[in-house]
């Protein structure tokens, strides 16, 4: 039998002490497309930059186990030497230099030169650029990818479908090329446009070359790959080839069980009870996570989960309604009134709170104290803990009695409220954030991706602790995650988002085939009439 | 493996780890004074006239210093634009003498209408900073030079009358120094002062540099002063606290300028003369330099850094000219003084920034 | 998402090119407002100057043939998208340190010249490299990274200058210390090189109805057309391929394998050499070394010469050198004679010159800084849209 054309073989990676990766393999024969299908963050993107040699992975502390090409096996340390081996990459996020032509883009770093006295003294750096021939082997690998364009028109201006194929036609110009990743290479395209170019892999593979395609649109892959490989969680959870795949198993694999659902009953919350929350046609400019006429009723006292694909906007949907990114629709909260966007300041006089994903960035300031952090938004937004002198100062009395509080309620494992908060461990800076959250005193708290970053075990903690919270202080929990899991565990009932709107509302024991699908937007449970 | 190993190395370690809570820089130019002290100890220099120049050099210099961190701690990092402020204080100061005022009410009217100036120019420039977030030292350099060179037409062309500012015997323009004597020339350092085994306390000084500290930490401690530091220290944060990042930013400005134009008049009052023209120039540079010194990184500030930076650098400043002196020649101390300043800033350009998450 | 920003961003300017083909005169005026400006101010300023036409033009000649060699060395940092490099001041520190040893070994004539301009390159590349490592470890704060750069090298020479030379380093000639002292003195002689290039080929053209006539100093202006000619040339080679790449994305350039941190210190040492032998050629033509003067101003002024020629911190070309030297020299001639002339004293004109000089570069560092921020909220918002489908 031949040697497979890339073997990846153990592959495990730490990102400062958090595993992404555990044991991967991968295998792909030549002139096979392999799809790589997996939830965002489930390390699709880490295992091709191991493979790819991207500094990052260095930088980080490198990665355990081996990889082999045509049964060699080899050290990809830079992405000078996997260009070496013939491993070409399109990446997510263009690589293309706007100011430079199709040409110049496409010899990057392998422009043609003809010798002068200089450079045969000192080196081909300094030989002066052959364009006639560079344009020769740009034509043929603009042809190879049936693009019918000028190749000395500048890249800036072009169409973004065009910019796919430029880049492929780039690696397809290497003579060495043998293994093609093609890194969500649909995303941006239009139908058209990725029909075109699922001919173009068809075409390339039945050349020789191996193609890695690395999607969550499930339908392109089970059109195009032979064989697909899905990844949960840093783990290799699938492995089939795509005769036996169907989007219900993908969809089931990329987002399945892996948390037994809680004895704890679940409350049943009707529609039509008088909502705490009530969101109309909402829209959300948040990059990659944009909201497009979302509407939806949350009932006083539950916990609702928001569940759906990555991209497909979950996540602009709390960021919206804080006022952290520009929106526009109607957002009323029950005892105040219609809550104004854009405006942070509003929303949080609402009685509304929010624990971001983004926990590092924008959920806390990481140099300084647990007890500033705890303390500062409501200072901030809601003048807690001053004293009137002169003018306003803080009471830093009150700030230390609110933090050893909220230390010892949410059990904050830590040296003392003067302790920096980036010291502390991913468990405990989210529990800084709810602390944060509380002190606003919020009737609706909006949490987004608690567990992102989190040991296992603290992921229960956490998780509880929300429980909690809505169990004895009566707080309405709307929940956003990416693990279709934790949102059983706790939540009453899930909303799936698709294509920025709602797809439907399940109840927590509907099956992952369900869930999966609705998720894929093949199923859809919106009744008519009920908003 | 030997315990006398063992000790030397437990030593070894605690050292490292000393210097590294105390910072690098910083253990390096401690270092630096303690060698200087000691070779004006064996020179047999006065120390006591070492002593007394220290206190006044690091009072006269210490609000200079201070005005840097309200802009590091709003985000737009150390104020380049400071001449800015000096040339407020400076108009308040030559003003104050046209007016004919003498003493404590001369320094309170120069202290008072150069803060208020400072303030109006430290809005307008903050509006600056805001349009060029990201490059504000650069363009804060140069704007500094261009504002110094701009009052040098001013000063040249300002029709003051006081013959104690004009040349005189004619030429155009206000004196490149003026001198202070029978104005406000060491009225701070005089007052209250007393000799303790022959070093001068200029105790007003360092009373009013402290009522100084006590402002800006009052300041800070406000709610405007929190929300300040958390627009710089995170954009975004500050933003979900429904804080405007612009508007900080500028009170940043308006403080640093307010505070940079009370500095020069306090450094005039000690140094006996009012340097116009080209003089402030490089002030800025200075400032920026002590507060690095003390600890301070682009992105975080204290009081005490300032405070610890403005007394090291100054002291060195003191020790070496002597000492430079005796041993080599005299202009070395300014050469030292270039090499530190600016080899200080060097390092902490070099320095990832920490903060901003990941 | 991210790969579209670019293109979109882009498409703008793409029209602004289009409009290239239709000369307007408006275009033409927005387009190129500084050098505009400027020209105006020299052409105000040298009638109020009152200078008749042959001084003037050989004055600026002087100037030109003296100064385009130290402008044209910033192009290829702009190029590799380092911005300005203020650094250069450090090329000009290693070209008066070359006149320290040719002087020292009692060089004269074309042959002293031709020696300390080699000589300068060694010390150039040591300097460059040094200043590329620190551009390396401050990417994106470059330019004031360069400017303290400048201050902190003028200690260090002035600590060796002061202090090592006629000491650790031995000095034979005694003229050049400190009578009864260490240390350089502070101006160098360097009578026996000056005009060794200048008076190679210099020919002398009349202008009608004038006394006097212009000189060209032919040699001189032919080694900045090399110049010009070399800096073509490195553009359009690999390497020159490769600062472009690198001064465009970083992050492309490190994933096509292209090794960023080498590329931009060559960038530096290329800048850093072409400094040095730019100031040997200024001081040639001035006959003597302000030892502790005549390098500080180096960057400060270039930098300022090249972006009144209309180039920004993004974008230099040969032509906006030559331009931007011409017209800030001209001012530099005429504003202290014309501020004289127009407020009764030369002083003026000499702080209008100052201010001139920082302002420039004060206003285009912050409308370049005004403008990429611009330009990033631009994209912010392209990218919400995008994303959206």
């Amino acid at each position: 039998m031949e040697a497979p054309r890339l073997e990846m073989r153990d592959i495990s990676k730490e990102y400062f002490g958090n595993k992404v990766l555990r044991s991967v393999n991968l295998s792909v024969a030549p002139g096979e497309i392999h799809g790589l299908v997996g939830e965002n963050g489930a390390g699709k993107s880490t295992l091709m930059n191991i493979l790819f040699g991207m500094p990052v992975i260095r930088n980080t502390g490198g990665f355990e186990g081996r990889i082999f090409i045509d049964g060699e096996p080899v050290e990809v340390n830079s992405p000078y030497d996997a260009l070496e081996l013939g491993i070409g990459m399109v990446h997510q996020e263009f690589m293309l230099l706007p100011g430079l032509t199709i040409t110049e883009n496409i010899k990057i770093n392998r422009e043609i030169v003809k010798d002068n006295l200089l450079s045969k003294l000192l080196g081909k750096k300094l030989g002066i650029l052959d364009f006639e021939r560079m344009r020769r082997d740009a034509r043929k690998a603009l042809d190879r990818v049936e693009l019918n364009i000028d190749e000395m028109l500048p890249v800036l201006g072009l169409p973004v479908g065009f910019m796919q194929f430029i880049e492929i036609a780039r690696e397809l110009d290497k003579d060495s090329l043998r293994l093609l990743i093609l890194d969500e290479p649909t995303a941006v395209l239009t139908e058209k446009d990725a029909e075109t170019l699922i001919e173009v892999m068809k075409k390339l593979s039945r050349e020789g070359i191996s193609i890695l395609f690395i999607t969550h649109r499930l339908n392109e892959v089970l059109r195009v790959a032979d064989n697909i490989t899905v990844l949960r969680d840093g783990e290799v959870v699938g492995k089939l080839p795509s005769s036996e795949a169907t989007i219900e198993v993908l969809a089931e694999l990329m987002v399945g069980r892996k948390v037994d659902i809680s004895a704890r009953a679940r409350r049943g919350f009707e529609e039509d009870a008088k909502p705490i929350l009530t969101i109309k046609d909402l829209h959300v400019d948040m990059p990659g996570e944009r909201v497009s006429g979302l509407s939806l009723n949350v009932q006083e006292g539950e916990i609702l989960g928001i569940g759906g694909l990555a991209g497909h906007g979950k996540i602009g949907i709390a960021n919206g309604i804080m006022g952290l990114y520009p929106a526009r629709g109607y957002v009323h909260v029950a005892n105040y009134g219609e809550v104004e966007l854009n405006s942070p300041l509003s929303a949080l006089s609402s009685g509304m709170a929010f624990v971001s994903e983004d926990r590092r960035g924008m959920g806390l300031l990481l140099d300084e104290t647990i007890e500033l952090n705890i303390a500062v938004q409501a200072l901030l937004s809601r003048g807690k803990f001053l004293k009137k002198y002169l003018f306003n100062m803080i009471d830093r009395e009150s700030i230390r009695k609110h933090a050893l509080k909220m230390i010892k309620d949410l059990d904050i494992r830590c040296t003392g409220p003067n302790q920096i908060v980036r010291r502390l461990s991913g468990g405990n800076q989210q529990k800084v954030c709810i602390a944060k959250a509380l002190t606003l005193e919020p009737s609706i708290l909006f949490v987004s991706e608690p567990t992102r970053g989190i040991d296992v075990g603290a992921k229960k903690i956490v998780l509880d602790l929300l429980l909690q919270l809505n169990q004895e202080l009566g707080v309405t929990i709307i929940m956003t995650s990416s693990e279709l899991a934790e949102l059983r565990s706790i939540c009453d009932r899930i909303a799936i988002i698709y294509r920025g709107r709602l797809q439907g509302i399940l109840p927590v024991d509907a099956s992952d085939k369900e869930f999966g699908l609705m998720m894929a937007g093949e199923l859809s449970a919106v009744k008519e009439g009920v908003f | 493996m030997t315990s006398g190993d063992f000790n030397e190395h437990s030593l070894w370690q605690r050292i490292k780890e000393g210097v590294a809570s105390f910072g690098v820089a910083r253990s390096i130019i401690l270092l630096f004074l303690i060698i200087l002290l000691i070779a004006a100890l064996i020179l047999d220099l006065p120390m006591d006239q070492i002593l007394s120049s220290m206190l006044s050099r690091f009072g006269m210099n210490g609000i200079l210093v201070l005005a840097m961190i309200p802009t590091i701690r709003s985000g737009t990092g150390p104020n380049f634009g400071l001449p800015l402020g000096i040339s407020c204080g400076l108009i308040a100061a030559v003003l104050s003498i046209e007016l004919d005022l003498r003493g404590f009410q001369a320094l309170f009217f120069a202290v008072g209408l150069g803060g208020a100036l400072g303030a109006i120019a430290g809005y307008l420039y903050g509006l600056l900073l805001n349009k060029v977030k990201g490059q504000e030292m650069t363009v804060g350099t140069y704007f500094g030079f261009s504002i110094v060179s701009l009052m040098c037409i001013f000063w040249f062309l300002a029709p003051f009358k006081s013959p104690e500012m004009i040349w005189p015997y004619g030429g155009s323009g206000l004196r490149v120094t003026i001198a202070l004597e029978g104005r406000f020339d060491k009225v701070l350092n005089n007052f209250l002062a007393f000799d303790v085994f022959g070093v001068t306390i200029p105790t007003g000084l360092l009373l009013f540099y402290g009522a100084f500290c006590l402002i800006v930490w009052l300041f800070m401690h406000s709610k405007t002063g929190v929300a300040l530091s958390t627009v710089g220290e995170s954009p975004r944060f500050a933003e979900s606290c429904g804080l405007s990042i612009d508007r900080y930013r500028t009170i940043g400005s308006v403080v640093s300028q307010a505070l940079g134009a009370v500095g020069i008049i306090v450094y005039a009052q000690t140094f006996g003369f009012l340097q116009l023209y080209m003089a402030p120039l490089f002030m800025a540079f200075f400032a920026v330099a002590s507060i690095l010194i003390g600890g301070a990184t682009l992105n975080r500030a204290t009081i005490w850094h300032a405070t610890v930076g403005c007394f090291l650098f100054q002291s060195i400043l003191v020790v070496s000219m002597p000492v430079a002196n005796l041993i080599i020649s005299e202009n070395l101390a300014e050469v030292a003084r270039i090499i530190i300043s600016n080899g200080i800033i060097l390092y902490a350009l070099t320095r990832r920034e920490i903060g901003g998450g990941a | 998402m991210a790969k579209d920003e670019k293109v979109l961003s882009s498409t703008s300017n793409n029209m602004h090119e289009s409009q290239k083909n239709q000369f307007e005169l408006k275009w033409f005026l927005r387009k190129n407002i500084v050098p505009v400006f400027f020209f105006v101010l020299c052409v105000i300023g040298g009638y109020y100057s009152g200078l008749p036409l042959p001084f003037l033009l050989n004055e600026i000649i002087t100037r030109m043939a003296r100064n385009s060699f130290l402008v044209i060395s910033l192009i290829i940092p702009v190029l590799a998208g380092m911005g300005l490099n203020f650094g250069i001041v450090l090329g000009a520190m290693a070209g008066q340190f070359a006149y320290v040893a040719t002087v020292n070994w009692q060089m004269a004539g074309l042959t002293g010249f031709t020696t300390t301009a080699l000589l300068s390159i060694p010390l150039a590349i040591l300097f460059g490299w040094l200043t590329g490592i620190l551009f390396n470890h401050t990417k994106g704060k470059e330019m004031i990274t360069g400017i303290i750069l400048g201050f902190f090298a003028n200690g260090i020479y002035q600590l060796i200058c002061l202090y090592f030379m006629g000491n650790i380093i031995p000095i034979k000639v005694p003229s050049m210390l400190i009578p009864g002292s260490i240390g350089l003195r502070n101006t160098l002689d360097i009578k026996p090189m000056q005009y060794a290039l200048d008076n190679l080929l210099k020919i002398q053209v009349k202008i009608p109805g004038h006394v006097f006539p212009v000189s060209i100093p032919v040699a001189t202006f032919l080694a900045i057309l090399a110049l010009c000619l070399f800096t073509h040339y490195i553009v359009k080679t690999k390497l020159g391929q490769e600062f472009r790449i690198v001064g465009q994305d970083m992050h492309v350039a490190e994933a096509s394998g292209i090794n960023v941190d080498r590329v931009r210190i060559i960038a530096v040492i290329l800048s850093t050499i072409l400094a040095g032998l730019g100031q040997v050629i200024f001081l040639q033509n001035l006959g003597n070394i302000n030892t502790y003067g005549s390098h500080v101003q180096v960057g400060t002024f270039a930098v300022a010469a090249i972006l009144i020629g209309g180039a920004s911190v993004k974008k230099a070309t040969v032509g906006q050198a030559l331009l931007g030297t011409l017209l800030f020299h001209t001012l530099f001639i005429v504003s202290p004679l014309a501020g004289k002339n127009l407020v009764g004293d030369a002083m003026i004109g000499e702080y209008f010159r100052v201010f001139v000089t920082y302002g420039v570069i004060g206003v285009a560092l912050a409308l370049h800084a005004w403008q990429s921020l611009q330009e990033q909220r631009r994209i912010a918002l392209l990218k919400a849209d995008i994303s959206g489908e």
